[in-house]
């Protein structure tokens, strides 16, 4: 069964470098790319249960750092990657200890995030450094030394291998001990902590992971449209994304986030064919997400397991 | 006891904001003994096991455990030491398997131990074997209060703290929970059990202290104990 699986995972990945179809290569894409910081969300809100609505924060952290370093110091985008890493899980860490310092849990955690994404939103409004409201242009300059690609399928690429690369951590948690930890944690805080598990340490880590790796979605969002500003960075209909695809594909599960994005893009595009109006697809979003926590709080990666034991 | 307890607690005091819980306790654990903490509801049990195991900081007073100061140490430096609480109410992981919740309580160990652990529990608790796939929170209340000391076996205690385990179990449950804690002592595992249930407990332990009111009310030979009538004034508080 799982070689099989990930035979078609391969095949359906790869599928888009053989056609030229613009048009399949951009929907491809676009669901990596959904996939991939999904995955970053799911490393702290899946599997450790730290449910949060502004993880766009890290995207936008992320965005502005590669945007910023080239068009004000002239350092090449590639660096960017690796900068926007550490500072986005700098911020993961600085709000996880302060909201978990502080006991915040739940709901109370999910609208902290919420708070700090509007924060920043609001002072990258304002900011000389990241342009106000104007936001920022990268000069278009394409070559693979700029980070910038001409052909579309070199994009896909990147997200792809990011995407395997965030999978690959999402897999390491289900083996170790720091995954246990964190597993502990969202299962049961009093019984995690009876074992000599360190809440306040476990989250923030998990959350300094998870900025980290969705950080390194803004760069790549940057580099390939070449704009940013401030509600694209720090809007919440990007959390909103993130959440979407851990939550239809399965949280705490490893495939759940790739497998919430083949549908919710599925979904996305087959209902534009029908109904072109916009706000439709947000909209459709709303129903098949309550249809999901209604029939199937597992996500689709909890269908094998329904189906096994019925 | 002339050599130096296992556990060693002096002038303890604790509390939650304003509100004092513990008024200075002392209480010693020798290695390889239970030792019975009862007392009724409130009197601060609870707040007790909290301090001992870091979760709850200790406002003054001193524990020593095996020689060392932890007075301040986090949780989890305590449970490397060996100091392993099993909470009160069934603490277990309900949504994962039996297996994990047991791996769980030994994370803190390598690989090669923690299937040795493994191994040693289940030929305790041959119920869990049975069940190691299954997930926790099906099992019966009985069960799963094996399962949450099995899992705190996991953790190689040195002394491992009971906190209420006969709570909500059947009369034939709580008999078999009592019978399985005399033959983990016969094995040479301290334990401190922090109990309600009076008869039971002196029955199996050596020594025992009455809380009352955050403070020890009386302490002794656990066959002394369950004649003093002492005990009766100071557990129902009259």
């Amino acid at each position: 069964m799982k070689p099989v699986l990930a035979l078609l995972v391969a095949v359906v990945a790869l599928a888009p470098f053989a056609s030229s179809s613009q048009y399949l290569v951009n929907i491809a894409m676009l669901t990596a790319f959904s996939a991939f910081i999904g995955q970053g969300w799911n490393i702290s809100g899946g599997f450790g249960g730290l449910t949060s609505f502004g993880h766009a924060v890290f995207f936008g952290v992320g965005a502005y750092t590669v945007a910023i370093l080239q068009t004000r110091w002239g350092i090449n985008p590639w660096l960017g990657l690796p900068a926007a890493f550490v500072l986005g899980g700098l911020v993961g860490a600085g709000i996880g200890f302060l909201s978990f310092r502080a006991g915040l849990r739940g709901s109370y955690f999910a609208l902290v995030t919420l708070a700090f994404a509007e924060v920043f939103r609001v002072l990258s409004n304002s900011s000389d450094l990241t342009h106000g409201g104007l936001g920022i242009n990268v000069k278009l300059q394409l070559g693979a030394a700029n980070f910038q690609f001409a052909d579309r399928r070199a994009s896909y690429a990147v997200v792809l291998v990011l995407l395997a690369g965030a999978t690959a951590i999402a897999a390491w948690l289900k083996r170790s001990r720091f995954g246990a930890r964190l597993v502990a944690v969202r299962e049961n805080e009093d019984a995690a902590q009876a074992l000599g598990v360190g809440l306040v340490r476990t989250k923030t880590a998990a959350l300094a992971l998870s900025g980290a790796l969705t950080a390194l979605g803004g760069v790549v969002y940057t580099q390939t449209y070449l704009y940013i500003d401030p509600s694209i960075a720090f809007g919440v209909e990007r959390s909103v994304e993130m959440l979407l695809v851990v939550m239809i594909g399965g949280a705490g599960t490893v495939w759940g986030p790739i497998l919430g994005a083949i549908a919710l893009h599925l979904i996305a595009d087959v209902s534009r064919t029908w109904i072109d109006t916009p706000g439709f697809a947000p909209m459709l979003y709303g129903v098949v997400l309550l249809a999901i926590i209604a029939a199937l709080p597992g996500g689709i990666a909890g269908l094998k397991g329904r189906l096994g034991r019925a | 006891m002339l050599e130096a307890p296992l556990l060693a607690v002096r002038a303890l005091t604790a509390g939650y904001g304003p509100f004092q819980v513990l008024h200075g306790i002392d209480l010693d654990v020798a290695a390889g003994e239970i030792v019975a903490v009862l007392g009724a509801n409130g009197v601060g049990k609870t707040t007790l096991n909290r301090t001992l195991s870091g979760v709850t900081r200790a406002r003054a007073g001193s524990i020593r455990f095996d020689g060392q100061d932890i007075t301040r140490a986090g949780h989890d430096a305590i449970v490397a030491a060996g100091l392993i609480q099993v909470p009160e109410g069934r603490k277990i992981f309900p949504n994962l398997s039996v297996r994990d919740n047991l791996l769980l309580g030994a994370w803190l160990r390598g690989r090669p131990e923690r299937t040795r652990s493994l191994e040693r529990v289940l030929a305790i608790f041959p119920r869990l074997r049975e069940r190691l796939s299954q997930s926790a929170g099906s099992m019966s209340g009985g069960e799963q209060q094996m399962l949450a000391i099995g899992r705190g076996l996991m953790a190689q205690p040195r002394l491992l703290i009971l906190d209420e385990p006969s709570l909500g179990l059947s009369p034939l449950l709580t008999e078999e929970l009592f019978a399985l804690i005399t033959s983990l002592h016969a094995e040479g595992l301290s334990i401190l059990l922090v109990e309600q249930n009076v008869v039971q407990s002196l029955a199996v332990a050596g020594r025992a202290y009455v809380i009352e009111h955050g403070r020890v009310a009386l302490s002794g030979a656990a066959a002394d104990l369950a004649d003093d009538p002492r005990l009766k004034a100071a557990y129902l508080g009259i």
